[in-house]
């Protein structure tokens, strides 16, 4: 216990409800290849598991800082753009990953710093309508600059040769192909990422991020210079969310605006927060989860509905399948008023 | 103005360094455009795309300034605006296509009055519903707001579906007035109109009526003005209906410049709304103006001299502003 309590840094989930649902997500995904058949499914797992730490890294802003940014796609993007341009221009091998890793992180954190240093010493509210503004100059830019990102198509590329469908690994009576190790990379470098931003937040820098969110004149006063503090967090969030963006590259093989860029992808996150739980690293996991299910899946419940109820007025169009994001923006308004603590706060209230 | 007696405050110094830059960037461009004629249809443009932005941005300016509430889901009003438009448009379609001024002007002011409305209604509705449950809370804000943009969005791809509808200008306000060399689209002239109506309209309001009185006050000391018996609360909700109903304005003439509308749009426009507010000093009307065409008119110039770097001018022009003035031309006393 005590070796598992050392992972979790001292926060475990806490109500048995939340244990067991994260232990059931947890358990799907660590064996979503053998559990779950198509390539279909796996893609919902992948796509879970980079949206856990793209949804983590924005709570490490909005939840734990408190402050609200519109620019976390941008780093996402350039997380995507930078391990895919990599892949792209210099051929497919571990180096560029790095290579392109490295880049992408050093780009995203400087981008990071400026647009804090502009905004972030000023107030809250200017910093979200900034990066906000910034994020939508970032966007056309990246389809603009056609030769380089290849504007609205974006970049297919090859993967190195080990994660490729093609490849075949056999160990003992069962044989592996790419595709599962390419899940299995993006599966533990989650789990890592995520391990290790759940150490961040439980650090004695997490709960000074936490106390100039209750009260940031509290803490100027205690001596923490906030400016600081929340400059350092923004950076760390980027840095995690180009990490997000690296991983969702690799799985997708292809980087372009639509998958990492678009205002959409911010809005989803923010929806997959708030509905999981602000202010709770566990709350991204079941935001991610929910939301990436419920994008796949919701829709065709939906379509049955809206089937079944052919013959009324309005309901089929509320129902239609498309519809499903109105549904979540519902949801969405509904959590903030009703349950400010998502979905996390709500299970651990009935333990 | 006060009577220079005895009572009298000392006169507060003008600060006229933000109005002329405006002129200043226009004097810039000037050499670098080369063409007068060209120059004169930029900045014509840029006015005109300034003065809208500047009636969608003006209500939303005005709703922080007096109860400190940042609506992101202003966007809203601008699509609801330039729908409930394009949906009288039908109605309205002979007088529309008519080669007669006055019957393209009114229902020109038809369409627009049914749009502003509609968004006053649904402002009204958006502030009980959505925002009043989270006064003070900035970051229970931002987030109820962007709901209801996300709700209001869907919904309205629910309804029109998320393709774009074409929304053509009147018949007589097409083609281009012709002056010497210099040729100036005709519904430019009419933003430009509108936008400059609106803004005397807004400062007599504000500066010559006891309402506008109330309103500067609020947004100097919202307190002081409660204590002294004045409902701040009701002043707001006709403030934020106000303000909705100006962004529906402007969806209207925004739909109108673009001819098309998309469910997109205005979040779309936020963008540059969001730039012009921060760079008018946040609360601020005048700065509002003055941010809204300086933006448009260097997207213009930039545009037009270096399309490849239009996209990054507001950007670089917002860090520019914010480098000087770091809380906005016009910075608001208290904020």
């Amino acid at each position: 216990m005590k070796i598992l309590a050392a992972i979790l840094s001292g926060d475990p989930p806490r109500g048995r409800a939340l244990t067991f649902l994260l232990l059931v997500i947890f358990i799907s995904l660590a064996f979503a290849p053998l559990l779950f058949h198509g390539s279909e499914s796996l893609n919902v797992a992948a796509k879970i598991c980079y949206f856990v730490v793209l949804a983590a890294s924005y709570d490490l802003l909005l939840g734990y800082t408190g402050i609200v940014s519109f620019a976390h796609t941008m780093f996402f993007g350039i997380g995507g753009y930078g391990a895919g341009l990599a892949l792209y221009g210099l051929g497919p091998s571990w180096s560029s990953i790095l290579i392109g890793t490295a880049a992408a992180l050093v780009f995203a954190i400087v981008l990071a710093l400026i647009v804090g240093l502009f905004s972030l010493r000023v107030r809250a509210i200017f910093f979200a309508m900034i990066t906000l503004a910034v994020a939508s100059a970032f966007s056309i830019l990246a389809s603009q600059l056609s030769a380089v990102t290849g504007g609205e198509d974006g970049r297919n590329f090859r993967l190195p040769e080990a994660l490729r469908p093609g490849f075949h690994l056999h160990v003992g009576p069962f044989t592996i192909n790419g595709r599962i190790i390419a899940y299995y990379l993006i599966f533990f470098a989650a789990l890592i990422l995520f391990l290790l931003m759940l150490r961040i937040v439980n650090s004695p820098f997490g709960r000074v991020l936490q106390a100039i969110r209750d009260n940031e004149f509290r803490a100027e006063a205690l001596g923490y210079r906030t400016v600081v503090y929340r400059s350092i967090g923004n950076c760390l969030a980027a840095a995690a969310a180009a990490l997000a963006g690296v991983l969702c590259a690799l799985w997708l093989r292809y980087t372009g605006p639509a998958v990492t860029l678009s205002f959409d992808i911010m809005l989803d996150i923010l929806l997959m927060v708030v509905i999981g739980g602000m202010g709770t690293l566990y709350g991204a996991v079941i935001g991610a989860a929910i939301f990436v299910l419920a994008e796949t899946y919701l829709q065709n419940v939906m379509a049955m509905i809206s089937h079944a109820t052919a013959g009324l007025p309005v309901l089929p169009l509320v129902f239609d399948p498309d519809r499903w994001l109105l549904w979540l923006g519902v949801l969405f308004v509904l959590s903030v008023y009703f349950f400010p603590f998502g979905i996390v706060g709500r299970l651990r209230a009935h333990r | 103005m006060t009577a220079r007696g005895e009572l009298s405050l000392p006169a507060q110094r003008r600060d006229f360094v933000p109005a002329l830059l405006v002129p200043l960037v226009a004097l810039i461009a000037l050499p670098l455009v080369g063409s007068p004629s060209t120059w004169v249809t930029l900045t014509v443009a840029g006015l005109a795309m300034g003065m809208i932005i500047f009636i969608i941005a003006s209500g939303l300016t005005l709703v922080f300034g007096l109860m400190d509430v940042l609506n992101f889901g202003h966007g809203a009003f601008i699509t609801v605006g330039a729908y409930a438009a394009a949906a009288l448009v039908p109605l309205f379609a002979a007088s529309l296509r008519a080669d007669s001024m006055i019957l393209n002007l009114l229902a020109l002011l038809a369409l627009i009055a049914f749009a502003m409305a509609v968004t006053a209604v649904l402002g009204y509705a958006f502030e009980r519903v959505i925002i009043m449950p989270v006064y003070g809370q900035h970051l229970k804000q931002i987030l109820v707001t962007i709901g209801g943009l996300i709700v209001t969005e869907q919904l309205i791809i629910a309804v029109y579906g998320p393709v774009q509808i074409a929304l053509p200008v009147p018949t007589a306000f097409r083609g281009s007035v012709i002056f010497g060399d210099v040729a100036i689209e005709r519904y430019r002239l009419i933003a430009v109109v509108i936008g400059l109506v609106i803004f005397a309209a807004m400062l007599l309001i504000l500066n010559r009526t006891r309402i506008g009185l109330l309103i500067r006050a609020g947004v100097e000391n919202g307190e002081m003005v409660e204590a002294l018996g004045y409902h701040i609360r009701r002043l707001f909700v006709g403030v934020f209906m106000a303000g909705s109903a100006l962004a529906g304005l402007g969806g209207v003439m925004w739909g109108f410049y673009r001819e098309a509308l998309t469910p997109g749009m205005g979040m779309d426009v936020m963008v540059l709304v969001f730039i012009v507010v921060v760079i008018g000093g946040l609360g601020s009307v005048g700065g509002c103006f003055i941010g809204a065409l300086l933006v448009a008119v260097t997207a213009n110039y930039t545009g037009f001299l270096a399309p490849k770097l239009a996209l990054g001018s507001n950007i670089l022009l917002m860090a520019l502003i914010l480098l000087w003035r770091s809380r906005g031309l016009y910075p608001v006393a208290k904020r």
